[in-house]
């Protein structure tokens, strides 16, 4: 910090401000992944709500298979263990070892999505879809807004791998990947709520 | 190609629809018109439409405002009207169909597009010059904010000669807004529009408790923010929670519309009642995002208008703290009438007559503050006093009707719509007509003419009383709100009596805008050279009028509460620093504009399916998003020597 | 600021003048017919009289702080830096609140007493009524008479009423004014209410939750009557050549009003429970969507 005069401070040096600002950055992507979980809980209640209302179709028990809901989690868990080890490569300043982690999290990523696609699939073909009943439009809409969710922060790790290619781990690139990393982490945690509610609790 | 969109969806026969789509195209075309005659375009597009400038984006947002006032009040004189006539054979001039959607634009306009683009407005006015800040923490997002509701206005407007608006009320009760009952394109212009500018909300929302909580200068710890900062913050925090309720809600109803779900249907395992709660656990904070900014208004007004210290600061803050959590645990009281237990409606019936407590202390401070002050009653202190008085007769029958079985007979009756106007039109409306001319000699650099906004406020006091008073009669006679027509003669002097209420606020209007345009004539004479009209207590009278782009030239250390008022007593305030800084500012982007027209583009995409069209729109708004974080170049420098001009030059002039 | 003064007050008056003008036996909500209403009008008044004891102190500060302390008034005390009193913080927390305690001492009492769930204790036996709100007419249905009524609900004054209600479209209020509380129709469920008579008379019934374009003219007449009359009246019902089977429910589904009442001699059983159950969610093993016509399965 420079020198006072009178009671008047000066302007903080260029670095200072860089950090304060990756730091509001952080602030401000960590409420809005707060107003996102108010979003998720505000499906969640829905489903529960509506969780026995099968208006005479099929329930979770008949359509749920949780060896691959457990698969899915394991991708999604991955993805997250792997994000991280390319955050503590992006810390070191190895721009490679960052843009394999992130090529890694989005081949998790992509394989939990293929999943998620087939067991949809699998369900509109046996007229299970989001149209056959309050259950089933709560169930598709829940995991289908996570879903959605994960395809775009795939989306944003393909534009993170070409800003990384293009500039480097510049100062902006690099609070851009940790709020990148919490927001993959919280995908995560919705998971684990939504394979607890959801599957769990439908087939137990 | 243009999805259900076709010539028929102008409503050729109607002459009220089509008198006010002539009116806008008109005035829309004059306005065009005399801009380009003046040769204002780059002026316009450089200095506003482009701007990151909380200050600019602050007068915009209350542009919007006042423009969406008249329309909603348009409204109002219309249903009032309407009203008057449309007793026993009698049906007025406005069919059930038109008479629907006019009763739910209006409320839709007034809360959505009048009161929150107002308060967004005067928050990004004030906020950062009361903080000691340059700007807000992320001025692209303020920008976006900004577009994204007026994309939304828009929206609403362009319903009026494009097909038709929701008939389902402001709050889209389903099964009423479901396809199966509501087929037209009314209830999605009423969804589009709502979502669109959501997103605008909540994202002022986020960028104004980051910009509080990381921005405030040296000294300023959060016991000695000024009380309007204090419930901007609070206001904050309900929009973080609320808003993305509403989301929910819009966004499962969306899919009922449009992918043929059953989330509210009243078939196939549809749960109506699941709307109603997510819709009103949003609307409930809601009203009180409204109001706390005015709350805070009140604060500064009657400080400073007092000479005098807040009386109880921290009970001030600590009121408005459990005001903030208990609007979440009301609700219900929206839908006593619904069929729950007794013990669940008395849960949510004592938890609203609670919140009158800490209500009841902020007024009770705001009372004491003007006790052994020295009271002088300019324009803004004036609106205050109008709110103190009627304000409590709305909070005296909100208690009324916070006890389930009162509200049994009450519910849905005028008396509701008494009560509830009763604290929108005192409490928000006086409160931001309070806040405009208080600060409007800040924001523009010369004073609002008092006679004519003193007159317009005694038309308003006059009006209120006149057009809600014998609702609240009307309540206890049995009469429901949304009537088109009515067949109870008991009904109508009433009702008359309502109407011409509804004409001397239309003179308050009238006024309101007579006064800016004498302002605008008699600006020379009334400039604002210090930056300080009304001897101001807060740092936002420390900036001059109106602020240089930077707002402070060197940010002040905070050393008390009232930390203007604190630098002028000991003297500091206007010292001159023997040094400036290179200041760096956010430059100006056309990327703000450009989400908004490209958001105003996909909604009507939506609501017409044209598919193709919403899909492009959708892939813009990405693409701008991505130009933006390419670019790396998103500030710009004004050098000290600048600095020290712009600073010479108010010297100079003071 | 005596022009404000009487200005104000002029203001306030004025509408209590037009209202002692009009007679008071229009403000059907202070003119109960029955004991649900009386009581609902004795909570509104003592809940008035309790927050005046706030609310007209308020109003007098407003108009005489700023005009005792006006900046002209060089004689009056000015004490600028004079921001907190803990006598009066306590005043003013303590006073609403004891205030909130009396008025949630009886709001806790009255809710539960006054649930439109609970049955009214009388002696005479209670008259079942099954309520349809349909768009946009009101369906009455007597079970035990076996006659069905569209927009006219006859009833025996000091006779304990029982409505099960459900709507066949739209969520709407059922409401008469006269008697007391209101509840909402929902499809696929069933609210219950209670209401009483005291005195024979002719009160107005209505919708009162806004649902479409004919909502304005959702009413129907709601008659008490003695015991002997309404039976004559059962009797009278019972003559109509009309008969309330499905076909002829498709037909008032039908989106419209009704003027004049329409009788209906009588129904087919289970009508009512068909129109509760068939958008029933949670129904297991029914057959898929696109079925209505059915009654409701054994349940």
């Amino acid at each position: 910090m420079q020198t006072q005069s009178l009671t008047m401070p000066v302007n903080a040096p260029e670095e200072h401000a860089g950090h304060d600002a990756a730091a509001t950055q952080a602030l401000g992507f960590w409420i809005y992944l707060m107003s996102d979980l108010i979003v998720f809980s505000g499906l969640f209640a829905t489903y529960v709500v509506m969780a026995h209302n099968y208006a005479g179709g099929p329930t979770g028990k008949e359509l749920f298979h949780l060896p691959d809901a457990l698969l899915e989690t394991l991708l999604l868990l991955c993805g997250s263990a792997v994000f991280g080890l390319a955050m503590v490569a992006m810390h070191k300043g190895d721009k490679r070892l960052v843009l394999a982690g992130l090529a890694a999290a989005f081949l998790l990523g992509l394989g939990f999505l293929s999943m998620e696609a087939s067991e949809f699939q699998h369900m509109i073909r046996a007229g299970a879809g989001p149209q056959r009943s309050g259950f089933l439009s709560a169930f598709f809409t829940l995991v289908g807004a996570h879903g959605l969710h994960v395809a775009f922060g795939m989306f944003w790790m393909v534009v993170m791998m070409v800003q990384m290619a293009a500039k480097g781990l510049t100062g902006p690139v690099q609070s851009r990947l940790m709020r990148l990393g919490m927001f993959w982490h919280f995908l995560d945690i919705v998971w684990i709520g939504l394979f607890s509610v959801v599957y769990l609790m439908g087939v137990l | 190609m243009f999805g259900k969109l076709t010539l028929s969806a102008i409503p050729y026969h109607d002459p009220i629809p089509m008198g006010a789509v002539y009116g806008s195209l008109l005035l829309g075309m004059t306005i065009l018109s005399l801009i380009t005659y003046f040769k204002k375009w780059p002026y316009l597009w450089k200095e506003w439409l482009t701007s990151v400038d909380h200050k600019k984006i602050g007068i915009m947002y209350i542009i919007l405002a006042m423009v969406m006032l008249l329309r909603g009040f348009s409204d109002a004189i219309m249903m009032r009207a309407q009203q008057a006539i449309a007793l026993g054979s009698s049906q007025g001039f406005l069919p059930p169909d038109h008479f629907n959607q006019v009763f739910s634009v209006h409320g839709m306009i007034m809360i959505l597009f009048m009161a929150m683009p107002f308060l967004s407005g005067l928050m990004n006015i004030v906020v950062p010059q009361q903080i000691g800040a340059r700007d807000v923490a992320f001025p692209f997002l303020n920008a976006v904010s900004l577009w994204l509701s007026v994309a939304g206005a828009l929206l609403v407007m362009v319903s009026l000669g494009v097909g038709e608006f929701s008939r389902a009320g402001w709050s889209g009760y389903t099964p009423l807004s479901e396809q199966a009952f509501s087929p037209d394109t009314g209830v999605d212009y009423w969804i589009w529009s709502l979502q669109i500018s959501g997103v605008g909300s909540l994202l002022t929302g986020i960028n104004f408790l980051v910009t509080i909580l990381k921005m405030r200068a040296p000294g300023m710890t959060l016991m000695r923010m000024p009380l309007f900062t204090w419930t901007a913050a609070f206001t904050t925090v309900l929009i973080i929670f609320a808003f993305p309720v509403l989301t929910v809600a819009l966004s499962l109803l969306t899919l009922d519309r449009y992918c043929g779900m059953h989330f509210f249907t009243n078939d196939l395992g549809g749960n109506t009642m699941m709307y109603i709660n997510l819709f009103w656990t949003w609307g409930h904070p809601e009203v009180y995002i409204v109001i706390l900014p005015a709350f805070g208004i009140f604060s500064e007004v009657v400080a400073t208008f007092s000479r005098k210290k807040l009386f109880g600061y921290g009970s001030l803050v600590y009121a408005t703290a459990a005001i903030m959590f208990l609007s979440f645990s009301v609700w219900v009281h929206h839908f006593f009438t619904m069929g729950t237990s007794a013990n669940v409606n008395i849960f949510f019936g004592i938890s609203t007559m609670l919140i009158a407590i800490p209500t009841g202390v902020k007024i009770f401070n705001w009372l004491f503050t003007m006790y052994r002050g020295r009271v002088r009653v300019a324009t803004p202190l004036l609106w205050t006093l109008g709110f103190l008085s009627t304000f409590a007769v709305g909070g005296l029958t909100g208690v009324l009707l916070s006890m389930p079985p009162a509200d049994y007979v009450l519910h849905n009756s005028l008396f509701l719509i008494a009560h509830f106007h009763n604290m929108l039109v005192p409490g928000v409306l006086f409160g931001f007509m309070a806040g405009y001319a208080y600060w409007f000699p800040k924001a523009i650099g010369f004073r609002l003419n008092a006679t004519w906004g003193k007159l317009s406020f005694w038309f308003w006091l006059t009006g209120f009383y006149l057009a809600f008073i014998p609702l609240y009669i009307l309540g206890f006679m049995g009469m429901p709100r949304r009537m088109q027509h009515f067949d109870n003669p008991a009904w109508h002097p009433y009702l008359i009596i309502a109407a011409l209420g509804t004409f001397f606020i239309l003179c308050g209007i009238g006024c309101m805008l007579l006064q800016l345009l004498v302002s605008i004539r008699d600006r020379h004479a009334t400039r604002d050279v210090t930056g300080d009209p009304w001897d101001g207590r807060t740092l936002e009278w420390l900036t001059s009028s109106p602020p240089a782009a930077y707002n402070f030239a060197v940010i002040p250390t905070v050393q008390d509460r009232d930390a203007f008022w604190d630098m002028k007593e000991t003297g500091t305030a206007y010292r001159k620093p023997d040094r400036y800084v290179d200041i760096a500012m956010p430059r100006n982007t056309v990327y703000g504009l450009a989400i908004g027209g490209l958001a105003f583009l996909f909604g009507f995409a939506m609501i017409w399916y044209i598919w193709w069209l919403a899909l492009v729109s959708f892939l813009g708004v990405i693409a701008v998003v991505l130009a933006r974080t390419a670019d790396d170049d998103t500030q710009e420098v004004i050098p000290a020597a600048e600095v020290e001009r712009i600073e010479a030059l108010r010297r100079g002039g003071a | 600021m005596k022009r404000k003064f009487s200005f104000l007050l002029v203001m306030l008056a004025f509408p209590c003048v037009v209202l002692l003008l009009q007679g008071c036996s229009d403000l059907i909500l202070f003119n109960p017919k029955g004991p649900i209403g009386d009581s609902e009008k004795s909570i509104i008044i003592v809940a008035f009289l309790l927050m005046l004891v706030v609310v007209i102190p308020v109003i007098i500060m407003t108009l005489w702080i700023p005009f005792k302390y006006r900046a002209s008034n060089i004689k009056a005390r000015y004490d600028p830096e004079w921001s907190y009193s803990n006598k009066i913080e306590l005043t003013m927390w303590l006073i609403p609140f004891a205030i909130v305690l009396i008025l949630s001492t009886i709001l806790w009492r009255e809710t539960h007493r006054l649930d439109p769930y609970l049955p009214i204790a009388s002696e005479a036996n209670p008259l079942n009524v099954e309520v349809v709100s349909l768009d946009w007419k009101w369906l009455f249905i007597y079970p035990e008479q076996n006659v069905a009524v569209v927009n006219q609900f006859v009833f025996p004054v000091k006779t304990p009423l029982s409505f099960k209600i459900t709507s066949d479209t739209v969520m709407t209020s059922f409401y008469i004014p006269q008697l007391g509380s209101q509840i909402y129709a929902m499809a696929g469920m069933q609210t219950r209410l209670h209401l009483m008579a005291d005195e024979q008379g002719e009160y107005t019934g209505q919708n009162q939750q806004f649902s479409g374009a004919g909502f304005p003219k959702m009413t129907f007449n709601a008659k008490a009557t003695s015991q002997g009359e309404f039976d004559s009246w059962v009797q009278h019902v019972k003559q109509s050549p009309n008969t309330l089977d499905f076909a002829r429910l498709e037909e008032l589904r039908k989106p419209g009003t009704s003027d004049a009442a329409i009788y209906f001699s009588s129904i087919t059983p289970g009508l009512f429970e068909h129109i509760v159950t068939k958008y029933d969610p949670m129904a297991r093993n029914v057959h898929g969507p696109g079925e209505t016509a059915h009654p409701a399965h054994g349940k």
